[in-house]
């Protein structure tokens, strides 16, 4: 017990280094010659970094038994709604300084600001219905079944990304890689539960 | 702290006193103590003392009455993927790059081709300094005092035959010192064109300079293309190759994605990128966006050349 809440600390310190690194950089007048683009890149890259890392608990619990790693999960989560709040409060304010027309067309006319955007909005029930409370409302089984959205959100998270760079898929290839992996491994579970409990509901949520 | 920075850097290297001083940069940092000074401006220091300066050059050939983009800024944010797809890579990656001895090709449909040493090529011409806009097709732009001469002037000594109605441009393609090729994201070399009207317009010039001091690698050294009214990826730096053709050439850009790039690819606010808005740009150091200008704010010396084309078909 112990163990755990010196671990959720350190880990919820690591996950501000992010927005300290920036903070500090845009305070120093230090994030290159187009800052705006440095903060929205990072904000959006550590977004999906989060977002997989959330996703990641749950098999990783299954690997190596360490069952205490699902008290992390609900503050990954949250920080990765919290970079994506992030994210988009970068585009509409900084970026497009509230120009409601201009983000209103970027999001019906530009398929990669449409994928991001929705990402974001599946989001937001997830963050909403993230507290012990809300849980037990909701019942465990919807709440998984509602939380699964968080792959979706991943995937347009992806989409996003790949649809928005010029020429170098490499990177958002490699969230993809790796979303995939953690689909997968979610599949293989869940058939593998199916079999041996033949009926039983499948254990753990996103 | 200037004095602490020269004792690590030869004589040679340090950054004339006048361009110093002119740096708003510089005169912040004065102001706090040297402790304090940030590792962007000791960088920038470095940077800006490798290059010399340019002797003879005709000063307000072509001025803006626009701030001019900081020479730190415009040395660390580049787009020049032989380097590396980043915009600080070519900054980092082109410090080696040698381009001395250089050689340039002139060929294709000219009466009088031939290989200059880039000396030779550039001895003729009158030097002058122009200070230009730069968009960038990803809606961001900087104003560059740049030093060249007009291409106009070159293509006359090579004396295009009557046939020729294109120019295309080739950069170095040499995937050891340029890693950038050593993947296949472009179809290496860097290929670039012009009509022969618009590689002729005054406004075109071919560069070996910027702030009046030779190219830094990462801007395309020793000899780029400027062409102020289109998108910055026109104009293509290190080039090795300019040959004079009847057909229309292909650009990289366009043989990558012909619905995305255009061969003309002039500056048009009102012609979106698939993907994203040309409306309006960030100019690098402001936290507004301006409005795009149609051609760049040049349409008024090349909107000619365009007369009775469907701009939205010929992107």
């Amino acid at each position: 017990m112990r163990g755990i809440r010196l671990i959720s600390a350190l880990v919820f310190a690591a996950s501000l280094g992010p927005l300290a690194y920036l903070s500090l950089g845009a305070w120093h007048g230090s994030l290159g010659a187009n800052p705006i683009e440095t903060i929205t890149r990072s904000t959006g890259v550590w977004t999906l970094r989060f977002l997989l890392i959330t996703l990641a608990v749950t098999p990783l619990r299954r690997l190596t038994g360490w069952n205490e790693a699902v008290r992390l999960r609900r503050m990954l989560g949250l920080f990765a709604f919290c970079y994506g709040s992030l994210h988009l409060a970068t585009y509409v304010w900084l970026d497009q300084f509230f120009d409601w027309a201009a983000i209103a067309k970027d999001v019906v006319k530009r398929p990669f600001i449409t994928a991001g955007f929705s990402a974001y909005v599946l989001l937001v029930p997830l963050a909403i219905t993230s507290s012990a409370g809300m849980i037990r409302r909701l019942g465990g089984r919807n709440w998984r079944r509602l939380h699964r959205l968080a792959y979706v959100a991943a995937a347009l998270g992806v989409v996003h990304y790949w649809w928005l760079v010029k020429l170098d898929t490499r990177p958002p290839r490699n969230y993809a890689v790796l979303l995939a992996v953690l689909l997968l491994v979610r599949l293989v579970t869940f058939y593998r539960g199916q079999a041996s409990k033949s009926g039983a509901a499948p254990a753990g949520g996103a | 702290m200037l004095i602490t920075r020269a004792s690590d850097v030869r004589s040679s290297e340090i950054t004339d006193e006048k361009l110093y001083l002119r740096r708003r940069e510089f005169m912040k940092a004065a102001a706090v103590p040297a402790a304090a000074a940030l590792a962007g401006l000791t960088q920038s220091i470095v940077l800006a003392s490798g290059q010399d300066a340019i002797p003879n050059v005709r000063k307000g050939a072509v001025t803006l009455n626009e701030a001019p983009t900081p020479w730190e800024d415009v040395t660390t944010y580049n787009n020049f993927y032989e380097f590396g797809m980043d915009k600080g890579d070519p900054a980092r990656n082109a410090k080696k790059f040698r381009t001395k001895p250089w050689t340039v090709k002139v060929d294709g449909l000219v009466n009088k081709p031939g290989d200059y040493h880039l000396e030779d090529l550039v001895a003729p011409h009158a030097l002058e300094e122009r200070v230009y806009r730069l968009r960038c097709v990803e809606a961001w732009s900087m104003v560059i005092p740049w030093v060249g001469f007009p291409l106009k002037d070159l293509l006359k000594r090579a004396e295009p035959q009557s046939g020729a109605q294109f120019v295309e441009f080739t950069t170095l393609h040499d995937p050891r010192q340029m890693p950038g090729q050593r993947l296949d994201v472009l179809d290496w070399p860097y290929v670039e064109g012009l009509r022969l009207d618009e590689a002729g317009h005054p406004l075109t010039i071919l560069a070996i300079g910027l702030y009046g001091k030779t190219l830094p690698n990462q801007n395309g050294a020793p000899l780029r293309l400027v062409v102020p009214w289109k998108y910055g990826f026109k104009s293509i730096k290190s080039v090795v190759r300019i040959r004079l053709t009847a057909k229309q050439p292909v650009s990289s850009w366009q043989a990558s994605a012909p619905q995305e790039y255009g061969f003309y690819s002039n500056v048009n606010p009102d012609v979106d990128h698939p993907r994203w808005s040309q409306a309006r740009e960030r100019r690098i150091g402001e936290f507004f966006k301006r409005k795009t200008l149609m051609f760049n704010g040049y349409a008024d010396q090349v909107a000619g050349l365009y007369a009775g084309m469907d701009l939205k078909k010929h992107y």
